[in-house]
């Protein structure tokens, strides 16, 4: 009790002193948990976006499609079958069908992947709606920024498109681009051109085709058909989280630098200002205060610095968190060409464990430098310690 | 006759110093009765200081035997020491060592919280204390606001507020004019003849020297001289 009595007459005496140590606490407290939250936000985000914009609820691919395999793209698709074709009826999944072909804008030729979309699905995040047009004498096509940016094409413009019929015979038709949008996944933009999959089928002869099936999120168990290949999330995100798994280590340097920034603060505050007390140490030992009491006293000091640090903290930094989680933080446009697929805002996560495992070890932190430097302090000789000498 | 607080023997005390050994005490021995207003002199690096520190179980000694009030100082651990420090003794330091964050009040009530006393005994004690010093208007004060004198006054206050049988003062008017010595020292005069309250002083200054009853010579950690100073006259 006498302990906590000084604790607290120190705390307040000390006035400044402890605000400043308070507010240097809290600042690397924010700091880290924010820049946790950060690091989950992240990687949280490139998957949801992932879900949203390219694989939804998880995929059926044609038996013959392999994506890593540029020459399965021609004979990867097929008629859906009916426990498929329920689903698209459903409105539980949406067909898409992949052509490779080219395309020539302003005179150079260049490959392409001819991408048919329902223009009335709603499974993934992509404008098909802008399909959507009048005129039945004009092809509506689609394409991304990126895509626009590589080929110099804009609204308006039409451009020439080739491809294999089922016989093998190259065709050919212009279309016009009704729409550049601006996608989140580089996946479904680069070297490739979004049309009417009712076109698409029509240009091909394939009455009914599709390479892919993209199932609604959250769909539940759905049926195994014969020569298409059902691919859950778990795989579809695999490469994903290998990336994620990969750049752990990373992520694990850049949050000890972080953590490390953060402890330093903390060690520059907690042990410069008890090796500056060492005179005060002497002082309370030949007043008659037992070791411990005084190792007691400065950890418990420190201790209630830590506290103090969280409720300041939390004044601050729980607004804060709680509005970068929910508003999110503007990304620079930098972060979409690097070619991750993380959207244009960037929302921070906090999950409870490892925020309460985070805050712990920090507190845990500060006890413990608290408590190392009185401890060796009260080694000294009172003598000494009353000399200010180095412990 | 007087009873005996403090019985030195045969007491040195070595330092290593580099790859040699310094001897700060040599062959002390020594006697010091209540009551007693003494001082250790002698010029810097005589061992006063040290002497001092062994006596209030801050240092150890290195060969012979030193009592305080019937304890060993050479087989105490650390923490009758600190008992020994916290009940019966009390220190004034040259740089009056006061807490920094505490007033005037706090840093006075300091020793009695240590000895757990209760919240009306320790302001009793306070106030009496503030009362022997002349103090009782800046009780809100922190040393920082306070003269080298008022700070000096707040540290005996510190040491006298438990009532110690024993007062170890290292050079306690270094810091101070002459005018505030003088202040200083008539205070603890007159708590000493109050109380009776055992004095040591380690001092060169001749005017602490002035209001000893009994000064303890040292030269080069050996005791010179010890002898009984007549009362001093009436002050004008």
């Amino acid at each position: 009790m006498l302990i906590f009595k000084l604790a607290y007459r120190n705390i307040k005496g000390a006035g400044i002193r402890t605000w400043l140590n308070v507010v240097v606490l809290s600042l690397a407290f924010v700091l880290i948990i924010f820049s946790q939250g950060m690091i989950d936000g992240m990687n949280e985000q490139i998957i949801t976006t992932m879900q949203d914009t390219e694989i939804g609820g998880g995929q059926y691919w044609h038996h013959l499609f392999d994506p890593y395999d540029q020459f399965t793209i021609e004979d990867g698709h097929g008629e859906l079958p009916v426990k498929l074709q329920e689903l698209v009826n459903k409105r539980l999944a949406t067909p898409m069908l992949w052509v490779p072909g080219s395309i020539f804008p302003d005179r150079r030729v260049q490959a392409v992947v001819l991408k048919g979309i329902d223009v009335d699905q709603t499974i993934i995040q992509l404008p098909s709606d802008k399909l959507k047009i009048n005129d039945k004498n004009i092809i509506p096509a689609l394409i991304g920024t990126r895509m626009a940016k590589q080929t110099k094409l804009k609204i308006g413009d039409f451009v020439t498109a080739r491809w294999r019929d089922k016989d093998g015979t190259f065709d050919a038709t212009d279309v016009k681009i009704v729409h550049i949008m601006s996608t989140l996944a580089p996946r479904m933009d680069s070297q490739q051109i979004w049309l009417p999959i009712s076109t698409l089928r029509q240009m091909i002869d394939g009455k009914g085709h599709a390479t892919v099936l993209t199932l609604k999120k959250d769909i539940g168990p759905v049926p195994i058909v014969d020569k298409w290949i059902h691919r859950d999330l778990n795989y579809l995100l695999k490469e994903i989280r290998a990336l994620i798994k990969s750049k752990r280590v990373s992520t694990l340097i850049f949050y000890g630098i972080l953590f490390g920034m953060g402890l330093l603060a903390i060690f520059d505050t907690q042990v410069l200002a008890i090796f500056h007390r060492k005179k005060e140490i002497g002082t309370l030992m030949a007043l008659g205060m037992g070791r411990w009491s005084v190792i007691s006293l400065f950890t418990l000091e420190g201790s209630l610095h830590g506290v103090l640090a969280y409720l300041l903290g939390a004044i601050y930094g729980v607004p804060l968190l709680v509005y970068t989680s929910t508003t999110g933080i503007p990304l620079p446009e930098i972060t979409d060409e690097m070619g991750i697929a993380m959207g244009s805002t960037l929302y921070t996560r906090y999950g409870i464990p490892v925020l309460l495992a985070t805050m712990l070890i920090l507190f845990l932190t500060v006890v413990f430098i608290s408590f190392l430097p009185t401890k060796s302090i009260v080694k000294l000789k009172p003598t000494d310690a009353l000399r200010g000498k180095m412990a | 006759m007087q009873d005996t607080l403090i019985n030195i023997h045969n007491l040195s005390k070595h330092y290593s110093i580099g790859g040699g050994q310094f001897s700060a005490l040599k062959n002390v021995d020594l006697k010091i009765n209540a009551g007693d207003f003494m001082g250790l002199v002698g010029p810097s690096g005589s061992g006063k200081t040290t002497l001092l520190n062994v006596i209030g179980a801050l240092d150890s000694p290195s060969e012979g035997s030193v009592e305080v009030l019937k304890l060993k100082i050479e087989n105490i651990s650390a923490k009758q020491a600190a008992k020994l420090r916290k009940e019966k003794l009390g220190f004034i330091f040259q740089t009056y060592n006061l807490l920094p964050v505490y007033n005037v009040y706090e840093n006075i009530e300091f020793p009695l919280l240590l000895l757990q006393l209760s919240s009306t005994q320790r302001k009793d004690l306070v106030m009496q204390a503030l009362e022997w010093v002349g103090l009782l208007d800046k009780v809100k004060s922190k040393p920082a606001q306070l003269s080298g004198g008022e700070c000096q006054r707040v540290a005996i206050a510190r040491a006298m507020v438990k009532k110690p049988q024993v007062v170890l003062a290292d050079e306690p008017t270094a810091n101070l004019d002459a005018r505030n010595s003088h202040n200083i020292l008539q205070t603890m005069e007159k708590l000493n003849q109050l109380l009776g309250t055992t004095f040591i002083f380690a001092t060169h200054d001749a005017k602490v020297i002035g209001y000893l009853k009994r000064k303890v010579t040292l030269i080069d950690g050996r005791v010179e001289e010890d002898i009984t100073l007549p009362p001093r006259g009436p002050q004008c």
